[in-house]
């Protein structure tokens, strides 16, 4: 499974909504996803990729991990992967 | 209705063994928040904490004592002997009966359950010391503290979080009002600075990784901390009749809860609360001088509480005084309001006010006189103390100046 693709999953799930309502343009707000639901999620990707995400609940735009989409987040997830592995 | 003074403080905490010195500690601006020494620590992603460096338990305890005090256990009864020491209390025959224990405190033995899990679970043994579960459970701090002074009126232990020691200090206050006791050991403890117990908040993401600054807008978090506080409370008629040092007399008290979140603060909750507490008192809004926020260091939290503020208050808001202790001496969780009364104490006796430090930048969204980093000399006649845990359950307790 790609990236994109395991991210979407992950996100869906949280959402409790179906993969294909899960484009790479939806924000994580535009899902209903909460601050504490981004933090699960994040626990979640960490796991599923075997990888360490810098990120601080207290300014999410402050982290080098942007959230801001679910393509962006895709995007963090390959640097981190090529950085941690 | 009875009246309650208190008559009796002590403490152990990152910045000092005792009152004396955590109070000068806090009015020189110090920080007691350092590198965490503690095993396995190349395994945390946060580093820091407000840590008691130093402490050997052996200094303070014989062997059979320490195979029974988890270290909460053992702050509380050092902080319990100062406290009661000042009050120059004797507890037999009816003082006795009419004298209890309640604490708070979140994580209870946490070292220990550290500890033995490791033991059964990493290194595989299959024996635990016999004294484990009397050792780390939530109640053993209010029970020695019972059976070292002879208490035997009503003791007990409240768990809410971040609030435990204000609804522990509430409820004390509670009880002497109505009449169930004259002399009530009330405050709080925690030792959470372990692996495990650090982990478990690492997973929040909510812990800075330099430095907790309350009220500044380039603040990234709180920071633990440990240790206790512990009060003797007392009925008024009884404290004058024996001739006591007075402290404080306990006007006010309120508890709430939110009913919202798990996690996320209200301000609604937090506003009903500040105002409960006024009105128990029946204090006028602008009577108050100071206020102990519970100001974490948190995004969420303290831009919460000061509109919380700003609205109970209103214009009066932006004349007083409102800092958070906890940039020096981290966050206590269920010991924390117990540790930030003495800062309350302090106002009121010294007329000095603790300062927030580690501000750097002001945030309009927590734009109240936060007393920046340096305290502040100021004659105050009623403070609060606000609590707003995890859970959404405040307490808020307010004190008047005595006499």
């Amino acid at each position: 499974m790609n990236t994109a693709a395991k991210v979407t999953e992950i996100i869906a799930e949280q959402a409790m909504i179906d993969v294909s309502d899960v484009t790479l343009d939806s924000t994580l707000e535009s899902l209903g996803i909460d601050s504490m639901g981004v933090v699960e999620s994040i626990f979640a990707i960490e796991e599923a990729f075997d990888i360490s995400v810098p990120f601080n609940a207290n300014d999410p735009s402050d982290s080098d991990f942007d959230i801001s989409s679910v393509a962006s987040i895709v995007a963090a997830v390959d640097k981190l992967k090529a950085e941690q592995a | 209705m009875h009246r309650v003074v208190i008559t009796g403080a002590g403490t152990i905490n990152a910045l000092g063994n005792d009152v004396a010195s955590t109070q000068s500690a806090m009015a020189e601006g110090r920080c007691g928040i350092t590198q965490l020494d503690i095993r396995d620590i190349d395994r945390l992603s946060v580093k820091i904490g407000g840590q008691i460096h130093g402490y050997e338990e052996a200094d303070h305890f014989n062997r059979q004592e320490i195979a029974l005090y988890d270290r909460f256990t053992q702050f509380t009864l050092l902080a319990a002997r100062e406290a009661i020491s000042q009050a120059g209390l004797k507890f037999s025959g009816d003082e006795s009966d009419s004298a209890g224990v309640v604490l708070g405190t979140s994580g209870g033995g946490l070292n220990t359950q550290d500890d033995n899990y490791r033991a059964v679970y990493e290194e595989g043994k299959n024996r635990v010391h016999p004294f484990i579960v009397p050792k780390l459970m939530n109640n053993a701090a209010a029970s020695h503290v019972s059976m070292e002074y002879n208490l035997r009126g009503p003791s007990f232990t409240v768990a809410t979080a971040c609030a435990s020691s204000n609804h522990a200090m509430g409820q004390a206050f509670a009880m002497i009002r109505s009449g169930m006791a004259k002399t009530m050991i009330t405050g709080g403890s925690e030792a959470m600075l372990c692996f495990g117990g650090f982990k478990a908040w690492e997973g929040l993401r909510v812990m800075s990784k330099d430095a907790c600054r309350p009220f500044s807008a380039n603040r990234n978090g709180m920071v633990q901390g440990e240790g206790a506080g512990v009060f003797v409370f007392e009925e008024y008629e009884h404290a004058k009749a024996r001739g006591a040092e007075i402290l404080a007399e306990v006007v006010g008290y309120s508890m709430t809860s939110d009913a919202s979140d798990i996690v996320m603060p209200s301000k609604a909750g937090a506003a009903r609360t500040i105002a409960g507490a006024l009105r128990d008192a029946r204090i006028d809004p602008t009577e108050v001088g100071y206020i102990n926020a519970h100001g974490t260091g948190t995004a969420a939290n303290d831009k919460t509480e000061c509109a919380a503020v700003a609205q109970v208050f209103g214009a009066h808001a932006d004349k007083l005084m409102i800092s958070s202790t906890k940039s020096m001496h981290g966050h206590l969780i269920g010991g924390t309001g117990a540790v930030e009364l003495l800062a309350c104490l302090m106002a009121l006796r010294d007329g000095i006010i603790a300062p927030t430090i580690g501000y750097e930048e002001p945030d309009p969204e927590c734009a109240l006189d936060v007393v920046p980093n340096e305290a502040r000399e100021c004659q105050v006649e009623v403070v609060l103390s606000n609590a707003f845990a995890f859970g959404g359950l405040n307490a808020v307790i307010a004190l008047r100046k005595f006499p």
